[in-house]
């Protein structure tokens, strides 16, 4: 009876991912967003968008990927909001979720502030100079922005699919910036029952990565914790659950200075933001609930599809191609 | 829990204090947020744009938008604060200055410490911060 339980709980994950990929919010939406939306009671757009951004506030979570990363690509792609605004609440919606989710990773020793501090100041820094040369480049040509987006969507789920991050990696001489940083620690690993200790290596490589991080991040609006966890797993040699709650605490401090930019140039209007912020928030504490007892895999697997799909799209609206209508 | 477990759980003080000044930041700032959007949808504080106006004008590029609505920006909309809309972005502001909030405590902490290397990262990190909220930079656009 449980089996069963879990089978129809893992049916109607699979479905809610059809239904924004596909019908009802999501194609409406589209079509709706084809002629601009303006014949339509005002509270439709807030409330069909707090919707959708609850279903996507449940996949994100299950998908292991944040909110922005989904938010950006599938709200310019279905609704009528231009890429200026929808950038502005990507990083307010990511900044949020980073900052809701930082005090419990940082109380359990698994976020580390030493970590975070020095690649935050890099990531930061250059995040506003993203935020700058994006919104330059929108009023140039929105399409600009568009198709690149694109394509950086593309290339993050294609990151998803192919990388492969490795649970506790192995360091065996730490370099001597990360030792002068003091990038090391000790953190307890519920799974194993064990403390495990960890250090960094090739940290000045490492550390030039979050210059492009902060431009990307900066630039479209994404949260950038798709890039933040293979740069300090994989390349810096941290440990995957360090790594993955250095990471979201990370984006409360990168989000932020380039949420400023966009909130500073008027990107952020509170009509689209609130819904879209309160939305995910929900979506991700019951994506939290439901993780204990769904397949995280099968809903990975969708979320790519889904971003493969999005970035696609936004390629094909900022090329003009129209060949995914 | 043994001594081993103990020691790896344990953050450090800079890292509790961050913590517990996130967790009241976050959460009163979520209530400002609802507080404030409830003020502005029910008509209580009539907002500068109005809402329908607002959907025929979203897929207009910021600085189109900007222009056609009359709004301001950088700082500016501290001068509408008694419009409904306007008034939502003391939530907003909420959350983005609780970062720089967090940092200068940090920097305390640091500086007693004399914790020099991190005390100037952190340093940093608020002039950054600082920079970005000022409103110097992108303002080109406009």
């Amino acid at each position: 009876m449980l089996n069963n339980f879990f089978n129809s709980l893992n049916r109607l994950l699979i479905s809610s991912i059809v239904i924004v990929l596909s019908c009802p919010a999501g194609a409406f939406a589209a079509d709706q967003a084809a002629t601009g939306g303006g014949d339509k009671p005002w509270w439709f757009w807030p409330l069909i968008l707090f919707v959708f951004c609850f279903v996507l506030g449940v996949l994100a979570v299950m998908a292991g990927v944040g909110g922005a990363v989904l938010y950006v690509p599938l709200v310019s792609g279905f609704f009528p909001f231009h890429i200026d605004f929808v950038r502005g609440v990507g990083l307010m919606v990511a900044l949020a979720g980073a900052l809701a989710a930082g005090p419990g990773l940082l109380r359990r020793n698994l976020a580390n502030l030493r970590l975070a501090l020095p690649v935050a100041l890099i990531a930061s820094a250059f995040s506003v100079v993203g935020a700058v040369i994006g919104l330059r480049l929108s009023a140039l040509n929105p399409n600009i922005i568009q198709a690149c987006l694109g394509g950086t969507i593309v290339g993050i789920a294609a990151l998803l699919i192919f990388s492969k991050n490795s649970e506790k990696p192995v360091v065996t001489k730490q370099d001597a910036i990360g030792m002068a940083l003091g990038l090391n620690g000790l953190y307890w690993d519920e799974g194993a029952r064990e403390s495990v200790e960890w250090k960094t290596h090739r940290t000045l490589l490492g550390m030039s990565m979050f210059i492009l991080i902060g431009l990307l991040a900066g630039m479209f609006g994404l949260g950038a914790g798709w890039a933040n966890v293979p740069v300090l797993n994989l390349m810096m040699g941290v440990p995957l659950k360090v790594s993955v709650a250095t990471s979201k605490f990370l984006l409360s401090i990168t989000d932020t200075s380039a949420a400023w930019i966009y909130m500073n140039q008027g990107c952020v209007i509170p009509l689209i933001g609130i819904p879209s912020i309160v939305g995910l928030m929900f979506g991700s504490l019951l994506g939290v609930k439901l993780l204990a007892i769904a397949k995280p895999k099968m809903i990975r697997y969708l979320v790519i599809l889904m971003l493969l799909f999005s970035g696609l799209k936004a390629l094909d609206k900022g090329l003009g191609l129209g060949l995914l209508g | 829990m043994n001594e081993q477990e103990k020691l790896a759980r344990r953050a450090s003080k800079e890292q509790i204090i961050y913590a517990n000044i996130l967790v009241v930041g976050v959460w009163s700032g979520i209530a400002i947020m609802g507080i404030t959007y409830f003020l502005y949808l029910s008509g209580i504080m009539p907002p500068h744009v109005d809402l329908h106006t607002i959907t025929t004008l979203w897929d207009k590029g910021v600085k189109e938008y900007l222009e056609l609505t009359h709004s301001p920006h950088g700082w500016g909309w501290i001068y509408y604060l008694k419009k409904g809309d306007f008034l939502n972005y003391i939530g907003f502001i909420w959350l983005a200055v609780m970062t720089i909030v967090c940092y200068l405590v940090l920097v305390k902490g640091y500086l007693a410490k004399k914790d020099w290397l991190y005390s100037g990262i952190a340093i940093l990190e608020i002039v950054v911060l600082s920079l970005a909220a000022s409103g110097l930079f992108g303002s080109g656009g406009h």
